[in-house]
């Protein structure tokens, strides 16, 4: 199958006007014969779920927490880009595109990420309309703060808690809708397949979490917005209950997984501090508008830092980086803090860990002013590691925190499976290589606000609806598959956790497709996969019965997919003989170890479809095409 | 940090089902280290449980950073523990010394119905939300977002009262099981707002009724809801919410 992306043509700032006109509507009296199925209610679930109810569509929307006001879309701390220029800084579209392209390594669709900056302005509209208390100025004008990879302040925020606060505006849309009848919500299912008949995306099947039961949905539509895949690495920042299972499945059922070894290692995270532990917390990108990130100058220095001199404190990311200082993206500042632990400069008691210092800050604005742009990050802080960041700095590591890869989707956000749109972080669409901070909650909005909305109507215009119901034959093969492989994972009655496991593959992919990357290595891991699903499926032990609420096996499921999941992420940073972005190949970098791209050679999406359990998946490309900006090595010095 | 283990007794409601009858399990939390959270210490008696071939603990849990509102269990007598102003997710067993004996229950209260174990169902907050949670706009056709002044004042007072993470803990504290602190946080927020305003009056009525219809208690000014709220939520939402109602009742004759 070729890759066609549907670009529309024309020039970059008008083609999405002229898409926009040129799609197909569907009347407004037709809309509710249509039944549109939206899986996950996260940023992008929750927006498209509400805006597509409030066109007139029928929609069924499913989640596996106990309400859609828990997607992890919620945790999501420092804010939303926006290229309102409400600074007078500079800001436009045009530069948020190419702050994002060139964020992105060169490595995402010009065409999207353009339409990204264009809806970007609405979405902050949108927000406030909805009475989302994004922080003000005394004037009464909303406030803005400066994030990675920009030199313009152009993030809005709400405290440390604006993704909670989106995502509550989001909710209180489809809570409407739910009112009014025109969203079904099943909250506490979990999608375990989709059902594709005649080529096209019929429905899904989805497990009742509370009772076990295997339901069936049919619908015109499927649209995934299912999040990442960062808990393939078991300790990340996503929840606890993120997973590619959906994405995955709908992977095994043809649709193409593109880019999937793009992902982001987030520079400033609580380090790791036992083997017990369960999750990574994030502090705020934004912190580093203020806190100034320094390791030792000598190497093995374990003096506290209040005795560590100003004339022996290495401030590493300002000395390198002058322009951007310590504001330099996600992936060059995670890459630094490794290079200078690898070097022996790291703090703490692992050694794992570089300062990241407010006492500047305090001095120059004082105690107050810096409570109240980070009160709630150093009290969650404080919590975590019991140390208090006004009086000594924070310890800071990296850690997995987003994927860039997702679900292949075209311009439409459909997917190569007609019927199967996805959106956010699930689909590959905007971030190339490498996400900027605030960018995240930018392209979930903007994907269920206003792109899905539009173009989901092109796609419906030439569907009858309803043509494929739960009494086809598709239905019952999935939902008998899915059945069997809860009963298999039940029945295997060995002597390992399903936790034991997903440990072990985290850090299998956390050494070899972590921050850095080698052939030697990805092999290594590709071959220690194999072994460990193999023993998995012989000696997992997965406790309770099928017709119950029962949190084991909904692990075991998701840490079965993951397990064959992370081989095809080693394949494909296998595969990628550059690095770009979070795709760093140790064989590939510049004389000052900056990411070194091959455009000749890379310069595409890789979309890889499943050809069967044991054989190697096929690599399709879809080129990408610079019109509007030159490829240069990026620099933020 | 100083890192060091203590030696717990847990005692742990475990409940098959809504319909089932429920009860309080001992078991022993050995060699628990005092970086721990308070769910990655159940999550080790899990293990344990699972390697022993019992049924683990059920309990509901997500974000594990205090905010997606889905962890909480009542501890020794208080919601999400001992700790102010900290979901179970973030209370550390450096909280707790060795030999502590700590009773960890379910959120109790008419309306929450028990999954399983610690796990019950919150889904009449939805419902509240839904009887009137919201501004009445669309997607699209929205004013530039500084045409709406609000003062920096008033931005902030809407935030505190917007931190509600939904997780019950305020049903779970209060000796009526009422949902007044949850409800009239939205109910402020929006009433504080500008583009809130319109509906203030409407939706402080729609909300106080679907209340009552999902089983939540009244209101009886105990200040226990304030006091375990774990984002410290103040109950002068409530005095607000009271107001809108009033108001609402002036202006209509169903009052």
């Amino acid at each position: 199958m070729s890759l066609d992306a549907k670009i529309p043509g024309g020039p970059l700032a008008d083609k999405w006007d002229r898409h926009k006109f040129e799609l197909k509507l569907v009347n407004p009296a037709n809309k509710r014969k249509f039944n549109i199925i939206v899986v996950g209610t996260g940023l992008a679930g929750g927006s498209a779920a509400a805006s597509l109810a409030e066109l007139g569509y029928d929609v069924k929307s499913f989640c596996i927490q106990d309400t859609p006001r828990r997607a992890h879309s919620i945790a999501a701390q420092g804010g939303i880009n926006a290229s309102k220029n409400y600074q007078n800084d500079g800001d436009s579209t045009w530069r948020l595109f190419y702050d994002t392209i060139k964020g992105g390594d060169f490595r995402a669709r010009e065409a999207n990420v353009y339409r990204l900056a264009q809806v970007s302005g609405n979405i902050i509209d949108q927000c406030v309309a909805q009475g989302v208390p994004f922080a003000r100025e005394y004037g009464g004008t909303l406030a803005n703060r400066s994030f990675g990879g920009a030199q313009v302040s152009r993030t809005f925020y709400a405290r440390g808690q604006t993704g909670q606060q989106l995502l509550l505006g989001a909710y209180s849309a489809l809570s409407r809708q739910i009112a009014a009848g025109k969203v079904t919500m099943y909250p506490r299912r979990e999608m375990l397949d989709l059902v594709v008949s005649g080529g096209k995306a019929r429905g899904i099947v989805v497990r009742n979490l509370i009772t076990g039961k295997i339901e069936k949905h049919a619908a015109d539509a499927v649209v995934l917005c299912t999040g990442g895949y960062g808990n393939v690495f078991f300790l990340s920042t996503n929840a606890m209950a993120s997973n590619v299972t959906a994405a995955f499945r709908a992977h095994k059922r043809g649709a193409y997984f593109a880019n999937p070894c793009y992902t982001q290692i987030h520079p400033t995270c609580i380090p790791v501090h036992g083997t017990y532990q369960s999750k990574l917390t994030l502090m705020s990108e934004s912190l580093r508008n203020d806190g100034r990130v320094w390791v030792p100058k000598q190497a093995g220095d374990t003096r506290p830092p209040s005795q560590i001199p100003e004339s022996e404190r290495s401030y590493y990311l300002e000395e390198k980086y002058p322009s951007f200082g310590n504001l330099v993206p996600r992936d060059v500042a995670s890459r630094n803090a490794k290079e200078q632990c690898d070097g022996g400069r790291g703090v703490g008691d692992t050694g794992l860990a570089v300062y990241l210092d407010f006492a500047d800050a305090i001095k120059r604005d004082g105690r107050e002013v810096i409570a109240k742009k980070y009160g709630n990050l150093f009290e969650m802080y404080d919590k975590i590691v019991a140390d208090d960041p006004y009086q000594t700095p924070m310890m800071i590591y990296p850690a997995v925190h987003y994927t860039m890869g997702g679900l292949w989707v075209d311009y439409n956000l459909m997917s190569n499976l007609d019927g199967l749109f996805v959106l956010g972080e699930a689909n590959f669409s905007d971030h190339g290589a490498n996400r900027l901070g605030a960018s995240a909650l930018m392209q979930g909005l903007a994907d269920g606000y206003f792109v899905l909305p539009y173009t989901i109507g092109g796609y419906l215009s030439g569907v009858t609806p309803g043509e494929v119901g739960v009494d086809n034959q598709a239905f019952d093969q999935v939902a008998t598959d899915a059945a069997g492989r809860i009963d298999r994972l039940l029945s295997v009655d060995g002597n390992r956790t399903v936790d034991d496991f997903h440990r072990q593959l985290g850090l299998v992919m956390w050494d070899h497709c972590g921050m850095a990357r080698n052939d030697a290595g990805l092999e290594k891991a590709i071959g220690q996969i194999a072994e460990l699903r193999g023993e998995f499926w012989e000696n997992v032990t997965v406790p309770g019965s099928a017709g119950d609420f029962n949190q084991s096996l909904e692990r075991a499921g998701r840490v079965a997919d993951f397990l064959e999941f992370a081989e095809l992420m080693c394949t494909d940073a296998l595969h990628r003989k550059e690095s770009c972005g979070g795709h760093f190949n140790e064989a590939y970098q510049t004389e000052e170890h900056e990411a070194l791209r091959d455009d000749e050679n890379f310069c595409y999406v890789a979309a890889w479809n499943h050809t069967g359990e044991d054989s190697a998946p096929d690599l399709h490309k879809e080129p990408l095409v610079f019109e509007n900006v030159k490829l240069t090595q990026r620099s933020y010095k | 940090m100083t890192t060091k283990s203590i030696d717990i007794t847990l005692k742990v409601w475990r409940q098959k089902g809504p319909g089932h009858k429920g009860r309080l399990e001992t078991y022993r939390a050995d060699n628990i280290s005092t970086d721990m959270s308070f769910l990655e210490m159940l999550d080790v008696i899990n293990e344990q449980l699972t390697l022993d071939g019992r049924e683990p603990i059920a309990f509901d849990h997500d974000c594990r950073e205090g905010i997606c509102g889905q962890c909480g269990s009542v501890v020794n007598g208080r919601p999400h523990g001992p700790e102010q102003g900290t979901t179970l997710c973030q209370l550390h067993m450096r909280h707790f010394n060795s030999g502590d004996t700590l009773v960890i229950e379910p959120f109790r209260a008419r309306a929450f119905k028990v999954v399983k174990d610690l796990a019950v169902d919150r889904s009449p907050l939805d419902k509240i939300i839904q009887a009137g949670g919201y501004v009445s706009v669309n997607t699209g056709g929205t004013p530039d977002a500084n045409s709406i002044p609000i003062s920096a004042d008033i931005a902030e007072e809407a935030m505190d009262a917007a931190a509600c993470i939904g997780c019950g803990a305020c049903v779970a504290a209060c000796p009526n099981a009422s949902a007044m602190l949850f409800m009239s946080a939205k109910v402020s927020q929006l009433a504080l707002l500008p583009q809130g305003r319109p509906e203030a009056a409407k939706r402080a009525l729609a909300m106080v009724r679907q209340m009552d219809a999902c089983g939540f208690g009244n209101c009886s000014n105990e200040r226990e809801c304030e006091a375990e709220c774990p984002k410290q939520i103040s109950i002068t939402h409530i005095a607000r919410l009271n107001r809108e109602f009033i108001k609402a009742g002036i202006g209509s004759s169903v009052f």
